[in-house]
């Protein structure tokens, strides 16, 4: 697997070279390193569709390169500093766990800009973070799924036991559980971000659980073939899976990271950029709620847009006391609301979820 | 009860199926003295032709509205898969039986080739409608308590897969043609010095192989996920290599080693679902675990060790002597 990534990157640098080698003014050249393949229909494709948009916005301003099915640790390193020695003035790595790789990289080249996604570390002046505020998408569909459960079993799928995906556990429970206090919750951890077989199996195991509404925070289609054929409903993750409408996939939460990306690649070009930590949500358009079909009742359907249009506003923070965590101990007073950096580092289930968290 | 058995049998037979097919194929591989490490490369090509058949059949039919044609997609998809790895495996026979090419090596290489070339196939076809699979069985045995759902519920090349077991088991114990093959393995000198054509043989056990590899690619993107993406064996080919050894070249172990490591898998699921406190990252490891456990019983045994092993595995053959 190392070896083919290998591959992949040196022929993605490939490109990368020749193409810089034959433009005569010099474009700026944009990195991205993919944890997945742009193919998945989920997560990667989503950067790569942002990717795509940055090409179209500058034109022949900007040259793109970028190497798919990265794994994260250590590899990672070698990948970017190879992307930079082929003429990369900026790189994107688009998945948590390259947080490390993309600092220890940042310190050797200083004049190059790095975007970190999803992540937290920010260790030199030239490393900025980004996410979006998935929850807030979390909120709306776990509020669908409370009203759509005829079990009161709902199927989660999680990646790894990371902030990001708890945060959306809880999100998602706690608007299930607002509108159907009978809701439970069963998580299954597949400890992989892309593995089709694996992720349907996990829906598979969670169906033959009692489970009759499937959530995934993980990238592939494939729990959306199986819950089609057990005849039970999901959401599309990161990307809208549109292809399994009207059922299973009854609503989505969609990644869209090409405003993000075409701003900053231009502050980086005009040389007005600057480290930050951004974290979008659905009133900045990062995070987008996909067409909900007539599998959901209409009254539901206008439930959940009124949750959406209240947390895009403002007027509404998912996580809003009172809240206590899942020993009983109180978290959140009444009307109180989370701060990011709780949420950033959230590692503890709210109360009324069952499971435990894998260490 | 916790975790409902007959799901879990149900689940953990499914998931077996690609698996056991590439094993399978591998086991004849390697009876005939030729290691070939590319499964995980057949497999994927496998996936791509399969899925990309079933694709375009499907299309075609569906805007002339030949209703047969479309039925039949599953199984022209079933053979493009099991043709696309056999040709992939083509290369490796050419290269290790006539070229002489180290077999480790080229093995590897053949796994990286396989890999880039699905997803070069394969661009555009994520995501694209492919007709469903009609279960062989009528729908009223499924229905049956307990015995419906674990015998009747599933698939024609899971069926095909088990009945696989049986027949090579059956070839290379009481005929002729298994007793030529397992001699080739054994002492391709000896073989040759008897009448055998030793390479004819081996190119013919690595096509076979390859076929095997290609079939379960196929089901694993037209039946069971229903998808093709780039990746998608997610290194299914391996464990298929490792079963062989787990196995000791028997197919009747290697049935047993793909249905433990599929209800391994299935069984960690289910307890999460149920919400049962399990180690989750060993129950994943445990299939690798239970494979070293056994190569070092194995080994710890030099006798019996060599009594399984063909003892001319990945020696390269020469007629020359």
């Amino acid at each position: 697997m190392r070896t083919l990534t290998r591959l992949l990157a040196g022929a993605a640098l490939a490109t990368g070279i020749a193409g810089a080698a034959s433009a005569q003014d010099d474009p700026f050249t944009v990195g991205f390193v993919y944890v997945g393949p742009t193919g998945d229909f989920g997560w990667t494709y989503e950067h790569d569709q942002g990717r795509l948009a940055v090409e179209e916005e500058y034109g022949d301003a900007v040259e793109t390169v970028f190497a798919e099915s990265v794994p994260e640790g250590p590899d990672a390193e070698r990948v970017i500093t190879q992307m930079i020695l082929g003429g990369a003035d900026m790189i994107f790595t688009t998945s948590f766990g390259y947080g490390e790789a993309t600092n220890a990289v940042a310190a050797q080249f200083p004049d190059v800009y790095f975007e970190h996604a999803t992540g937290y570390l920010r260790e030199h002046p030239n490393v900025s973070t980004y996410s979006a505020r998935f929850y807030e998408g979390r909120a709306v569909i776990g509020h669908i799924a409370g009203h759509m459960t005829e079990s009161n079993i709902i199927g989660y799928i999680a990646s790894y036991p990371i902030p990001e995906v708890i945060r959306g556990i809880n999100s998602a429970y706690l608007h299930a559980r607002a509108v159907n206090p009978d809701v439970e919750f069963r998580v299954v951890w597949a400890y992989t971000w892309f593995d089709p077989a694996a992720e349907g199996e996990a829906a598979q195991a969670l169906i033959d659980a009692g489970a009759d509404v499937i959530m995934q925070h993980t990238d592939s289609t494939a729990p959306q073939a199986i819950a089609e054929e057990a005849g039970v409903i999901t959401f599309g993750q990161a990307s809208d899976m549109y292809q399994f409408a009207p059922r299973p996939r009854v609503s989505s939460i969609i990644d869209d990271w090409a405003p993000y990306y075409i701003r900053r690649v231009g502050e980086a070009m005009e040389g007005t950029w600057e480290q930050a930590d951004t974290w979008d949500g659905i009133g900045a358009g990062m995070v987008g709620i996909g067409e909900m079909t007539d599998a959901i009742p209409e009254e539901v359907r206008a439930s959940a847009t009124e949750l959406m249009e209240r947390i895009a506003s403002g007027e509404y923070h998912p996580f809003t006391g009172p809240i206590n965590m899942q020993d009983g101990s109180a978290w959140l007073a009444e009307g109180e609301i989370a701060d990011d950096g709780t949420l950033a580092g959230m590692d503890f289930y709210v109360e009324g979820i069952t499971g435990e968290i894998p260490n | 009860m916790i975790v409902d058995p007959v799901t879990l049998i149900v689940a953990l037979i499914t998931i077996s199926t690609p698996v056991l097919l590439a094993a399978l194929g591998e086991l004849v591989v390697e009876k005939s003295g030729v290691l070939n490490l590319g499964v995980e490369g057949m497999m994927i090509m496998g996936a791509v032709c399969g899925f990309v058949t079933a694709n375009e059949v499907h299309g075609y039919a569906t805007l002339h509205e030949i209703v047969w044609l479309d039925r039949l997609a599953p199984t022209l998809a079933f053979l493009a898969g099991m043709a696309g790895a056999a040709v992939l495996s083509l290369i490796f026979a050419f290269l290790t039986q006539f070229l002489m090419s180290n077999q480790v090596a080229t093995g590897l290489a053949l796994t990286l080739f396989g890999l880039g070339l699905a997803a070069l196939i394969g661009v555009g076809y994520e995501g694209q409608p492919i007709p469903e699979v009609a279960k062989p069985l009528p729908a009223a045995l499924r229905e049956i308590p307990v015995v419906g759902p674990i015998l009747f519920s599933h698939d024609f090349v899971t069926y095909l897969a088990i009945f696989a077991v049986f027949a090579i088991w059956y070839v290379l114990r009481h005929t002729r043609i298994g007793l030529v093959l397992r001699a080739v393995g054994e002492s391709h000198d000896a073989a040759h010095a008897l009448g055998y054509k030793v390479v004819r043989i081996r190119v013919v056990a690595i096509l076979f192989g390859g076929a095997m590899a290609g079939l379960g690619g196929a089901f694993l993107s037209v039946v069971y996920v229903e998808n093709w993406v780039q990746g998608m064996t997610a290194g299914a080919g391996w464990i298929a290599l490792a079963l062989v050894v787990f196995a000791a070249w028997k197919p009747g172990r290697v049935l047993f080693g793909a249905w433990l490591f599929g209800g391994i898998a299935a069984l960690q699921l289910r307890l999460q679902a149920a919400e049962v406190g399990v180690p989750v990252a060993l129950l994943d490891a445990s299939p690798y675990l239970v494979t070293i456990i056994v190569l070092v019983v194995m080994s710890s045994n030099r006798a019996r060790a060599a009594l399984n092993a063909p003892a001319a595995l990945g020696k390269t053959f020469h007629a020359s002597g």
